[in-house]
């Protein structure tokens, strides 16, 4: 488990082709660990029939939805939460 | 193997229709399943209703410690109500509060707690509801004829991985006097995903 609860992150704004559990709308987006859900076969190759093996660290990532959307209609303290697998983040700051 | 598919409804002509009959017509002839294996995934997916979710917040509402359990633990609160919860994802019901109102999406696909609310609506599977979800959460709130109070947040929990979210409305203003199964009746399919809240009028 890389990250804990409070943790600044970004997801990591890679393109990778088939079954991914991670909406494009996040990639490279800041928010920070919420809370860790647990490990869970990779569905990434569930998809494809293979065992998914290690299970993967999934955590609940909180955004700000002006963070998300730059012509965002609401207030600045609207949220967006989406359960993101360890391998797609990356410590916010990190060069990519 | 037999033409008659008694799950089918007539005149279901569509390619995706087609093609799934096809697939399970193979699946069948190659022993992989068969025709009861099929008719009990059916029965038991229609089992499964909105009902469900209204009698654990309509408990949840007249018992807190049940409600503590609920918060905490979707799927063990969902079996003391003798509700199966059995599914291999996670089951997590988030709180509307005055100050935090919650709204469910799957923008990938249709991710929906099947296991207690069974299907989800076809709204719910739509394109426009899922990339508009996440992106004016507030208008499409409002298109249901909810609009929460300004100084209220709104929490989207987009389902992407292994979680399946339900939605605890906050309970109407006037029931008091309510019994547990009056309060379920007024707990909607729709309160349970946030796009709107039970309402109750006072007669």
């Amino acid at each position: 488990m890389t990250f804990e609860p409070g943790d600044r992150v970004r997801v990591r704004p890679v393109e990778k082709p088939g079954h991914v559990r991670t909406p494009g709308y996040l990639k490279g987006k800041p928010g920070w660990v919420e809370s860790v859900i647990g490990e869970y076969p990779n569905p990434e190759e569930l998809a494809y029939g293979f065992s998914g093996l290690p299970e993967r660290p999934l955590y609940k990532i909180g955004f700000r939805q002006t963070d998300l959307w730059e012509d965002y209609g609401g207030p600045s303290d609207d949220y967006l939460y989406a359960d993101i697998y360890e391998h797609w983040l990356e410590p916010e700051g990190e060069p990519t | 193997m037999s033409d008659h598919h008694p799950h089918e409804e007539a005149g279901t002509t569509s390619p995706y229709a087609a093609r799934i009959r096809a697939i399970e017509a193979l699946l069948t002839e190659k022993g992989v399943l068969t025709e009861p294996e099929v008719q009990d995934r059916i029965s038991y997916m229609e089992s499964r209703s909105p009902a469900n979710g209204a009698r654990l917040v309509a408990r949840a509402w007249v018992n807190p410690d049940f409600k503590e359990r609920l918060l905490s633990d979707g799927k063990a609160a969902a079996s003391e109500l003798g509700i199966d919860p059995t599914h291999p994802a996670e089951f997590v019901v988030v709180e509307n509060t005055p100050e935090v109102h919650n709204l469910i999406v799957c923008t990938l696909c249709s991710c929906y707690p099947r296991a207690i609310l069974g299907r989800p609506p076809d709204w719910y599977k739509s394109f426009n509801y899922r990339s508009r979800a996440v992106r004016e959460p507030r208008a499409v709130m409002r298109e249901f004829g909810f609009e929460p109070p300004s100084g209220v947040e709104v929490r989207v929990h987009d389902s992407t991985a292994d979680v399946r979210y339900m939605v605890l409305p906050m309970r109407p203003e006037g029931t008091e006097d309510l019994g547990e199964e009056e309060l379920a009746e007024l707990v909607t399919r729709d309160s349970l995903v946030g796009v709107s809240v039970p309402r109750y009028a006072v007669s």
